[in-house]
This record gives structure tokens, C-alpha cells and sequence, in this order.
């Protein structure tokens, strides 16, 4: 129980506005899962049963908490509008350098100490990057790129098209590496 | 031949590379690409780099007033079924 938890809160947190309310929902799950024990079937995995009763306890929680209009229901959270202007900053929009990148990506792993990349101040960019992003993609993130959780079984969780899940992948993974990017280039020396 | 991707295009197809969701034609291309371009080959690595690190990412702690909470609810929903199903043997 102790080792789920912390993924538990995790997700939660992308759902409701406050740790203290993520918490709760935790809780909840909890209780869903002791009462609903008998029906689980087998048919996912336990992990993946577990994190859809915790969407859909947040979801309801975050409904109810709903003058926190950012975490998951207005059009931002879809990420719709997000992602392709950050992606359209970072390349020459025209003449002969169209299509190339305005900045050139440079090697991280020679080039930059490892004490810059193990750094605990390197992981709070990227928990805070994370933090940061609209709910939907902040979720498919979580679920993905975090608790390694299979594209499919995200799918079946967050109830989106796997064509959706990949687009919300690709703007938090982009949002997140430029982050990085950037406190990495800060860093360099 | 079909064009060659400009490096906003690999950008913006990477993750559906990484997903094996190129078609034939288009994973050829954006290899090729990455084959002539030092930029959008250092960009592809640093965006496996970012996957891995989010991967290892250290599990938020559960604080101790939340799990004394939860088991407290554990213990007052075993009690309770062992009641219904007249067991002695409660906790």
C-alpha cells in the first residue's frame, strides 16, 4: 500500500488544486479499492484498476473543488492550444532557414557534469516543469513517462483515443525537455 | 522522392518515433534526417534522456498522518465486515 501511495498522490495532484484535497482522494481510492475488491477480475492490471478508480474519484472531487477552473476543465487542460507555438519558437519560420532550428540542440551528456544532471536542484525543474503543465497532459505524463504504464491501459484509464494520448505525450515531453534545456544550458559551466 | 523532414518536422515527429508510430516511409526519412543532422541528433538524445529521467523520478512520500489515517479506516472497515459476518475473531 505504501509503495502505490506515492504514485497514487502523484496522479492526484494533476487532478485537484491542493495536496491536501490529492491526499483525500487517495484516501478514497483507498476505500474504493477495499470495497470493490471482490469484482476485480483480473482483466487489467492491478495497478491499472487502482488508477482508474483514483481518475474517477478525482474527476468527481475535482468537480466539486471546481472554482480551481485550471486543473481539468477548462479548454486549457486539454492542452488544445499548447505545445506547437512552443515548438514553432524554436525553428526559423522563414526564408532559405526555414524549418531550422533557431538554436541548435547541443550534447548533454559529455559536455555537461553529471553532478548538473544527478542534481537534486535538476529533478525539482523537471517536478516543476511537470507541475506546471495542463491537467490532461500532466496526467498522460504521469501515467506514461513516470509509472510506465502501458499506452493502451492509459488509454482505457483516462478514456482517450490513442491518437489524443500520443498528441498529449508529445507536449508535455516537449514542454518538460525544454525545461531541462534551459536550466542546463544555465549550468553548463 | 518524397521530401526530406526539415528539423521542425523530426521535432515535432519524435515522439511518434519513439512510439513506432511512423509509417515505413516516414521512420526511413526521419532517420535519414537524423543521419545528416548533428542538431536533431543531439535533440533526439536529449529527449531520451528527459524519458529516462522522469522514469526515475523518486515516488512522492506518503506522509505519516495519511497512512496512520488510512490504516486507522482499515482497522474500522475490518471490524465492521468481521462484525456482519459474526466472526469473534474482530482486529
Amino acid at each position: 500500500m505504501d509503495w502505490y501511495s506515492g504514485s497514487l498522490l502523484r496522479l492526484a495532484m494533476s487532478y485537484v488544486p491542493s495536496r491536501a484535497v490529492a491526499e483525500e482522494v487517495v484516501q478514497e481510492t483507498w476505500m474504493g479499492v477495499l470495497e470493490g475488491i471482490h469484482r476485480f477480475e483480473g482483466r487489467s492490471s492491478f495497478k491499472t484498476w487502482l488508477f482508474r478508480i483514483l481518475t474517477n474519484r478525482a474527476k468527481t472531487r475535482g468537480i466539486r473543488e471546481s472554482r480551481y477552473e485550471a486543473f481539468g476543465l477548462s479548454a486549457s487542460s486539454t492542452g488544445a492550444d499548447e505545445g506547437s507555438s512552443l515548438e514553432d519558437s524554436l525553428f526559423v519560420a522563414e526564408g532559405s532557414g526555414k524549418g531550422h532550428w533557431v538554436d541548435p540542440p547541443q550534447a548533454w551528456e559529455p559536455d555537461t557534469p553529471e553532478r548538473v544532471l544527478l542534481s537534486k536542484e535538476c529533478r525539482s525543474v523537471i517536478e516543476n516543469a511537470i507541475e506546471r503543465l495542463p491537467g490532461t497532459q500532466r496526467q498522460v505524463m504521469t501515467l506514461r513517462d513516470i509509472e510506465g504504464v502501458s499506452s493502451e491501459e492509459v488509454c482505457n484509464i483516462l478514456e482517450i483515443s490513442e491518437t489524443n494520448q500520443r498528441v498529449l505525450l508529445h507536449r508535455a515531453r516537449t514542454k518538460v525537455r525544454r525545461e531541462l534545456a534551459l536550466y542546463i544550458q544555465e549550468n553548463k559551466t | 522522392m518524397a521530401g526530406n523532414f526539415t528539423c521542425r518536422e523530426i521535432a515535432q515527429l519524435v515522439t511518434d518515433y519513439l512510439e513506432g508510430s511512423l509509417t515505413f516511409s516516414e521512420r526511413v526519412r526521419f532517420q535519414l534526417h537524423l543521419g545528416l543532422c548533428f542538431a536533431c541528433r543531439n535533440y533526439l538524445r536529449q529527449m531520451k534522456y528527459t524519458i529516462t529521467t522522469l522514469r526515475q523520478l523518486p515516488v512522492e512520500p506518503v506522509p505519516p498522518h495519511v497512512k496512520e489515517e488510512l490504516l486507522q479506516r482499515f482497522r474500522a472497515w475490518k471490524r465492521k465486515s468481521s462484525e456482519s459476518a459474526g466472526n469473534p475473531e474482530a482486529d
